[in-house]
């Protein structure tokens, strides 16, 4: 394998913010993806908004899962994505949102930035493909 | 596109060290570039590189030591490199989690690193971003790695100090360090001390090194009270004297870091002397330059074999007895010599 053979790994940083606890799915959704031959990052339970900013921008991933099953998604999301672009980051990032969201929320979230909201029973199989298709190309 | 990157860099950019960073994990076109353009920026960092078994509490104490760094009002860089799945190249990397003392603060430059691909990509694939914090202007690097076998162990060899870190009651990690990491040990922390245990790792581990001293097979050339079986004079680089020290921390309790930075720094003291770095420097750089030849090479004549149709063709022929694995290197690689011959030759 030579120096410059180039090796393309997509990566993740899946991400729990806020007082929620409930972190099955996280764990569920981070072996999937690693199963799909991606490289996740995991940011362990309630993380601050900066602390996932922090960790996007230093990790420099491809996409990134934040899993709320709150209800706190509107105060924290933007959090989040005006951090991202405080360090010229939101533009190649691919987020996702999964967790409970009502419908009338998601199309705010998508208005932030947010590509796509991922619900319960969401397919695994239909978010790893999403992944792929979607993760920004960065040359 | 590289130009900007490095001049956003060397300005202090956050996002462009974690592009540079992925470029070279990528080594995505213009990585090459951009870690040459980087090495005239670097020598300032102070190394560190920090094994041990899972479990060991690595990534605790990494958190501790950046936080009290960054009260020292140093920064810090941290690359933590963790095994990826050889099946699917997939991998979770958690070290990250542990990273709670230092939330939201930038100037500690915290970055996971998957083993991924080969044995000598991960060692240069850490080198440069070592580089590449190191340039940006880190005071302290760390690289955290689980200390499992040679891989590993060339990765921390890069580092100007090495610290090994060894959990209490652990009979069978001590029987894992004999078998090459303890050699590599500058320091020692037996992390987790307040465990049943952690008197009898410290005395282990003392009997141990000093085994090492009087030991002539590995490079220390002592000739302390342990020695006499051999009567050569080695000059290893620990000929007059580093005798590893051995910490104890409890790393989740913030007590004994401070002992062990100490133990850090007096390390550091003892190779700036007496011109021990600049060696240490040359062996580095040595290691780095045959490193990437290797790969280079290697490269070539990955090209000449798909050029002559792939390696397949070959293997058949060798599993059907008509040639064998020598001739066919000798084969690939005779007109790749002849050539080299010719052009010293001219």
């Amino acid at each position: 394998m030579g120096a410059d053979q180039e090796q393309r790994t997509v990566r993740c940083l899946v991400a729990k913010v806020g007082l929620d606890g409930h972190d099955r799915g996280a764990h569920v959704i981070s072996r999937a993806f690693r199963d799909a031959g991606f490289e996740v990052i995991y940011s362990g339970l309630h993380r601050a908004p900066e602390e996932i900013v922090q960790a996007t921008v230093q990790e420099d991933v491809d996409v990134l899962g934040i899993s709320i099953l709150s209800g706190a998604h509107d105060t924290l999301v933007p959090k989040i994505i005006d951090g991202l672009e405080e360090y010229d980051a939101s533009g190649d990032t691919l987020v996702l949102v999964g967790g409970i969201i009502p419908d009338e929320d998601e199309e705010q979230l998508k208005e932030l930035g947010v590509a796509e909201v991922f619900g319960p029973g969401a397919p695994m199989q239909e978010m790893i493909d999403f992944v792929r298709e979607n993760v920004p190309d960065r040359r | 596109m590289t130009d900007d990157l490095v001049e956003e860099l060397l300005t202090g950019k956050h996002r462009a060290l974690a592009r540079v960073i992925t470029k070279i994990e990528n080594r995505q076109p213009g990585y090459r570039e951009i870690v040459s353009r980087l090495h005239e920026h670097t020598g300032t960092a102070d190394v560190i590189g920090i094994t041990g078994s899972p479990g060991a509490g690595k990534s605790t104490l990494v958190d501790k030591m950046a936080a009290t760094y960054r009260e020292r009002g140093l920064t810090v860089g941290v690359i933590a490199i963790d095994p990826s799945s050889p099946f699917t190249g997939g991998a979770v990397l958690g070290d990250r989690i542990r990273m709670g003392s230092n939330v939201g603060d930038m100037d500690v430059f915290f970055r996971s690193m998957s083993a991924r691909g080969s044995l000598g990509g991960l060692s240069t694939a850490t080198t440069d971003a070592v580089k590449a914090l190191d340039a940006f202007g880190k005071d302290k690097v760390i690289i955290e790695t689980v200390g499992a076998g040679q891989n590993e162990i060339d990765i921390v060899k890069m580092a100007d100090t090495v610290a090994v870190l060894v959990p209490p009651g652990s009979g069978d990690d001590v029987q894992m360090l004999k078998a090459g990491i303890l050699e590599i040990a500058d320091v020692f922390a037996v992390n987790k001390a307040d465990l049943t245990g952690a008197d009898r790792t410290v005395q282990e581990l003392r009997e141990m090194i000093q085994y090492r001293q009087g030991d002539v097979s590995v490079d220390a050339g002592h000739h302390g009270p342990g020695a006499g079986m051999e009567d050569l004079d080695k000059p290893g680089e620990d000929a007059d004297g580093w005798l590893p020290p051995i910490v104890e921390t409890v790393a989740n309790r913030d007590e004994g870091v401070d002992e062990f930075l100490e133990a850090l720094a007096d390390h550091r003291e003892y190779i700036v002397s007496a011109g021990r770095l600049a060696e240490r420097e040359r062996t580095r750089h040595r290691e780095e330059i045959r490193t990437l030849l290797r790969e280079d090479m290697s490269e070539l004549l990955e090209e000449e074999i798909d050029h002559r149709g792939g390696l397949d063709r070959y293997v058949e022929r060798v599993r059907e007895r008509e040639t064998d694995p020598y001739a066919v290197s000798d084969e690939l690689l005779g007109p790749l010599a002849e050539c080299v011959r010719r052009t010293r030759e001219e």
